[in-house]
């Protein structure tokens, strides 16, 4: 073996010499996506310490490089879940159930703005927003008719809500009692991930610890009462829309993920409880190998970190599962019909690299919401990669690759060094408050754009290829302008017709568990079944805790 | 010494995705401008509050939430009612055309979209400058 080494390694340095000699490479920087440099080839002995069953093992087996089931998509394909969510209730609960007549296997609710913000539709922020980026709920009222006819212990539902999360949960939960549904026969997942709001999305409400807080009782509830549901989707893919290189989202993301460990387990929880029901959720960008290699090495770590650091003892806590979408941000303006090329790209790389559910992005984000026919491409997408590549037939098949081992092993390596920097810092909180995460974003996402406009990145039909003149000539789907005034209606209404004296003493029993600690989930419940609002729960609560006001960084 | 062009960089509304106004902030910065950051989640009153405070020559919004038909109307408003109607209102995000151009009758600047250099921004909100000072 070791003779066999020394003999790659004297070949190959005659083999560069001649490629030197006789090769000559085009004038450019080979980089990924997260400006890397990339290697022009690998073998053996640039991963020569290699140990296949050390640092790979089988599918289904620890340490879960190659993934997380035996055979993977031959035992059942992943789910192909578009995020949808826009207008009133009833305009999202009809896209609904179009989604689920066209085959698509989940629900996965985008809501509004305000309602992100936990804000009412009546509120006067809201103005202009209602309904716009997603689904506006204000109440348990909105909640029944989004839900309206949508078997939920058939369907598993992905809620994209962090800082208000509980409560709509809460509202879910309730509706599902409505339809007569036990809450052990509800799946789906919350987003629920507080921190990379701080660091990125910026949808936070309270400070930091007001907000863990808020999530562990969460996974506290769920782990005694909802036992398939997921307490968080872990998100890296907003940490990488907002600029992030892939090393950045992989470690960032996973220190979150330790992050909301150690915050259970302070409160008592036993990691073996409630590590199964944390999931992640990553993005694809454009690079096909940095992702891919980037998906291998978040299994690997996070089986290593649980098992090692942690504690855990069952097999499900070790596991990474994840959900990706590709990536919003590499979507061009310019000729929207190439998005298409690119999602099909992208989510070869997330099946490629073992993704347990998908979105593709829709041709003409840049634009506006998706219209229907665009939605329709991207969902086909997935089909076509499904049942036409034979992707899916095998698992993990660049597994072993040279290449994509020393990259997994590279973006581990980097995951590895910042999780070194954020301790140094005080942990995942104390690097938010002194805005480290945010500048390290900021200055890799001004990089990108130099590189594009140094025309070092090449974007076709951005600053290459371009077309003159270009008229975009793709439908785009348009927010009717009643959509608020309804809401607003609605609640108003609402607001009316209900039993005030029962709100007013549901939300004073909510502002009381806040103040002396027990879990909120309760009262949460307590506050939908009384039609008490989104915006008044929240205001209580913003009483008890404060506001978050960030570091400016740029 | 000449007087360094003053860009009030802000996201208005309560979309959070400041990834863009960052990105123009820092090539504005580095262009020679003198940036001020504003930040997340104002009011047009809040926005043009710092914009009189910080004697801006420029007023550039970063929407990308749907929300622009609603924001900048308003913001240009209160810019003429409180005496800056003659600074450039600017900015960039998710806008479709047409909405651009509505904008662009009422008197807002240009609009930039996504995948613009951001030299072009650059070189606008010069050359705007330069020829109100030519007046």
């Amino acid at each position: 073996m070791n003779k066999d080494m020394e003999r790659v390694k004297k070949r190959r340095s005659e083999w560069e010499i001649k490629k030197n000699a006789q090769a000559k490479d085009r004038d450019i920087k080979f980089i990924t996506v997260s400006s890397e440099p990339v290697e022009l080839m690998a073998t053996p002995d640039t991963i020569e310490d290699f140990n296949y069953l050390r640092d790979l093992g089988f599918p289904g087996a620890y340490p879960y490089t190659r993934g997380i089931h035996y055979n993977m998509y031959r035992g059942k394909l992943w789910t192909m879940r578009q995020f949808a969510g826009f207008g009133s209730p009833e305009d999202s609960n009809k896209r609904y159930h179009y989604l689920l007549k066209k085959g698509q296997t989940g629900l996965s609710i985008a809501f509004d703005l305000p309602t992100l913000m936990g804000r009412d539709a009546d509120d006067e922020l809201s103005e202009g927003e209602v309904g716009v980026c997603g689904v506006s709920v204000s109440s348990l009222r909105d909640m029944e008719i989004l839900l309206d006819g949508i078997p939920l212990d058939k369907v598993s539902t992905s809620m994209t809500i962090n800082s208000p999360s509980a409560i709509l949960l809460a509202f879910y939960i309730t509706v599902a009692e409505k339809q007569g549904i036990s809450l052990n026969k509800l799946r789906g997942t919350i987003q629920n991930d507080i921190l990379k709001e701080y660091i990125a999305q910026k949808e936070y409400i309270f400070p930091p610890t007001e907000s863990m807080r808020i999530v562990v009782d969460i996974m506290e509830f769920c782990t005694k009462y909802i036992s398939q549901w997921n307490t968080i989707s872990i998100s890296g893919y907003h940490i990488r829309e907002a600029g992030s290189t892939a090393a950045q989202e992989l470690a960032f993301t996973l220190a979150n993920g330790f992050a909301y460990v150690k915050a259970a387990l302070e409160r008592g929880l036993a990691t073996d409880d409630f590590a199964p029901r944390l999931s992640f959720f990553f993005n694809a960008h454009n690079d096909l190998f940095e992702e891919i290699a980037k998906y291998r090495a978040a299994r690997r770590i996070w089986a290593r970190h649980m098992k090692e650091k942690y504690g855990a003892k069952n097999e499900r806590s070790l596991l990474l599962r994840f959900h990706t979408q590709t990536a919003g941000c590499s979507l061009t303006a310019q000729q929207p019909q190439n998005n298409i090329v690119r999602v099909a790209y992208q989510a070869l790389a997330a099946i490629l690299g073992g993704t347990q559910s998908l979105h593709t992005n829709s041709m003409d984000e840049t634009h506006a919401l998706p219209s229907e026919k665009a939605v329709k491409i991207a969902l086909r997408t997935q089909q076509i990669l499904a049942y036409e590549t034979g992707v899916s037939h095998t698992v993990d098949p660049l597994g072993g690759s040279y290449f994509i081992e020393n990259l997994t092993n590279k973006i581990e390596e980097k995951a590895e060094a910042y999780f070194a920097k954020i301790e140094e810092l005080g942990g995942v909180i104390a690097a938010i408050e002194k805005g480290y995460f945010q500048s390290e974003i900021a200055r890799a996402a001004y990089q990108y754009q130099k590189e594009i406009e140094n025309k070092e990145r090449i974007i076709v039909g951005v600053n290459e290829f371009t077309d003159e003149d270009e008229i975009i000539d793709i439908p785009l789907l348009e927010i009717k302008k009643e959509v608020e005034q309804r809401q607003v209606e609605r609640l108003q209404k609402l607001r009316k017709s209900r039993d005030s004296k029962k709100v007013e003493t549901a939300l004073l029993a909510l502002g009381k568990a806040a103040d002396s600690g027990t879990n909120l989930m309760p009262e949460f419940i307590n506050c939908a079944k009384s039609y008490a609002t989104l915006g008044e729960m929240i205001n209580v609560l913003k009483e008890k805790f404060g506001e978050y006001v960030e570091p400016v960084e740029f | 010494m000449e007087r360094k062009i003053r860009v009030l960089v802000a996201k208005p509304g309560l979309d959070g995705h400041d990834r863009g106004a960052k990105v123009v902030a820092a090539a504005m910065r580095d262009a020679g401008f003198e940036v001020i950051y504003a930040g997340l989640r104002l009011t047009p009153e809040m926005i043009i509050e710092m914009a009189i405070q910080e004697d801006v020559d420029v007023i550039a919004l970063s929407i990308l939430s749907g929300a622009h038909m609603t924001i900048f109307p308003k913001v240009l408003k209160l810019m003429q009612e409180n005496g800056i109607g003659d600074k450039l209102l600017t900015g960039g995000g998710i806008i479709p055309a047409e909405d651009i151009e509505k904008l662009s009758v009422l008197g807002v600047g240009k609009l930039f979209g996504p995948g613009t250099p951001t030299r072009d921004a650059i070189e606008y909100i010069k050359s705007w400058v330069a020829k109100r000072e030519k007046k």
